[in-house]
Formats: structure tokens, sequence, C-alpha cells
């Protein structure tokens, strides 16, 4: 019987102005990969941020080693997309996990969705806010319902097979997020969704994993009108080409 | 043997297909000429059948997001270990040489 293949996780972490949460995040990685034992490294994919960010993520490479904390950054805002793209050029774990780094996606739920993946043998593990425990903090009831009633028109209209499509704390195995990024096209929310769609679509597996999902901007930057209207047409450009 | 090239339909393709397979049978059965018409009660209860459905769903719709909302968790717990987390980290970040 073949010994099972060494596992290592490359988590991509894109960053625009995170100069007070970038160590935060590093230093919740490090420490659950070191508490349960799985071989990791970290991309930090700057966009140039004026604040600082960069400077930090160079003390966390000293601190961490250069073969844990990899710094790849870009000259200015270049979008998600193309951020994972650069990212993965430079990943070389088997596995890749994607998340915020503003510490609304707490890395206490890698494990989870390591475990759960050996499970079902996934193809992609998707945190879901909406299953389970899974839930939300720091959010009012208008933000809460446009979150849960535009999810909703979603599952109607697309009939996902995920409970959480806009979620952005996920598990990929590499060969599948390089696949699927060279197959969508669609900016912000909507980016995430046709990740999944697209997922379905070429027969891959997605096993959930219920999140929480603390929110400490919300109250500075409000969902308005334009990011709705966005939404919307991301949702029925998707509708009608998928 | 040559594979047949697949067109996959698009969501919207399925919903078109769908509305005019149940519309025409709605149509052949509801709108039909007197010779080849169902029994009478049969047509009553035909003809605002779509009028109907869509206001089912319309409720359908609004209970069901009605308690997706309701029960839409709350972190607090999540919220208050982050605390927790953030001045462990910031503590250690210190003594091992991070300079914020």
């Amino acid at each position: 019987m073949a010994a099972p293949r060494p596992q290592r996780l490359s988590v991509l972490l894109p960053t625009y102005n995170e100069r007070d949460n970038l160590p935060l995040v590093v230093w919740l990685l490090v420490r659950t990969f070191r508490e349960s034992g799985i071989d990791f490294e970290i991309i930090i994919i700057d966009d140039g941020s004026p604040d600082g960010t960069q400077e930090i993520a160079e003390q966390l490479e000293k601190i961490y080693g250069s073969d844990k904390i990899l710094l790849r950054p870009r000259p200015r805002k270049l979008g998600l997309g193309t951020a994972y793209i650069h990212g993965m050029k430079h990943a070389t774990g088997n596995f890749i996990v994607i998340m915020d780094a503003d510490l609304s996606h707490h890395p206490k739920f890698i494990p989870e969705f390591i475990k759960k993946q050996k499970e079902g043998n996934f193809d992609i593990v998707s945190g879901t806010r909406y299953k389970g425990n899974g839930g939300v903090y720091g959010w009012d009831l208008r933000r809460k319902l446009i979150s849960r009633g535009a999810n909703f028109l979603t599952q109607v209209l697309l009939r996902p097979g995920a409970s959480d499509l806009t979620g952005s704390f996920r598990l990929y195995r590499k060969e599948v997020l390089q696949k699927l990024m060279e197959k969508c096209v669609s900016k912000g929310y909507v980016f995430q969704m046709e990740m999944i769609v697209r997922a379905r679509q070429l027969g891959y597996t997605i096993g959930e994993v219920p999140i929480s999902f603390v929110d400490r901007v919300y109250g500075e930057s409000k969902l308005g009108g334009n990011e709705i209207v966005s939404f919307l047409k991301g949702l029925l450009t998707l509708f009608a080409t998928t | 043997l040559p594979s047949l090239p697949q067109a996959a339909m698009t969501k919207l393709g399925q919903w078109l297909c769908a509305l005019a397979l149940l519309g025409s049978a709605w149509a052949a059965l509801a709108l039909a000429p007197p010779g080849l018409q169902p029994p009478a009660p049969l047509r009553q209860a035909l003809l605002p059948l779509p009028v109907y459905l869509l206001v089912a769903f319309g409720c359908y719709s609004l209970a069901t997001v009605g308690y997706r909302l309701a029960t839409f968790n709350d972190c607090e717990e999540a919220a208050a270990e982050l605390q927790e987390h953030i001045r462990a980290a910031r503590a250690d970040l210190r003594r091992r040489g991070l300079r914020l």
C-alpha cells in the first residue's frame, strides 16, 4: 500500500491596505497550522498598498522565515482574480486556501476544511454562513435581509448545489483552482459565485463547512445601491450564460 | 465513434424550455376550441392556474426569506474570541520584534 502523499497547504492572501490586520491573520494562521501539524506556506499578494502593508509583510517574512511567508507584491490594485492567478504561480502546495485578510475569516476553520475534504474527497470545500451553526457578527437587519434575499434569488435562478455562493473562504485542490481561474471572467461578488457555478459544470465536487463571519468594517462601508445593482447584473449574466 | 458535441443548456434556456412546455400544455387544455374542451370544472380550475402558481411562489419566497432571516445566526462568541486572539497576537508579535 502506497504511503499517503505529503500534503501542503498554500494560503493566498491578497491584501490592500491591511497594515493592521495582516500581522494578526498571519499569526493566527501560523498558530493554527503549527498546532494541527499541517505543512503550509502563506503567499501575500499586496497591490501596492499606500499604508505600508508591504513593509509589515517584510517584517513577518523575517520573523517566520521566507519559506513560510512568500511575498509576491504587485505595483497597484489589479483585481482579485489576477491576484489569485499571480499567487498560484508561486504556490507549491497541493491545496490552496483563499480567504479575506481582514479577520472576517478565522483560520481556525481551515483544519475543519481539511477534515471535510478528506471525508468526501472533495475538490472544493466552501465555508458557508447560511447552514448549520454558520453565521455572521456585526450585521444589522437590513444587511441580513439583503444577504438572505440575494442568496434566495441566486438559489432559485442558478440551483448551484452550494448554500453560500458569495462567500470567499474556501479550500481548493490546486489543479481545480487553476482550471477554474482560466474559465471565470466576472468581478467582485459575482466572481466567487461564478467559480462555484463553473465548478459544478465541470463536475467538481463541493463540500461545505459552517463558518462564522465577523464583520468589523460593515459600519464604515454600508452595502449601497450600486453594489446591489452590479450584483443583480452579474447574477443575470450568469443565469443567461451558464 | 466520434463523440457528439454537447451543447450545455444555460439556466435561462432550461427555464424557457420548461415555461414553453407547461405553457403550451396549459394553453392546449384551457384555451381549446369548443369541440375539444375538457369538462367545465377542470377548465374553471385550469384557467387561473398560472396566476395562482405565481402568487403561491411569491408567498413561498417571502416565507422562506423571512424564516432564514429570523434564524440567521449571530456569532457573538466568535467576535469575543477574536478580540482575545487579537490581544494575544499583538503581545506575541511585539515579543518577536514586530514594530507596528
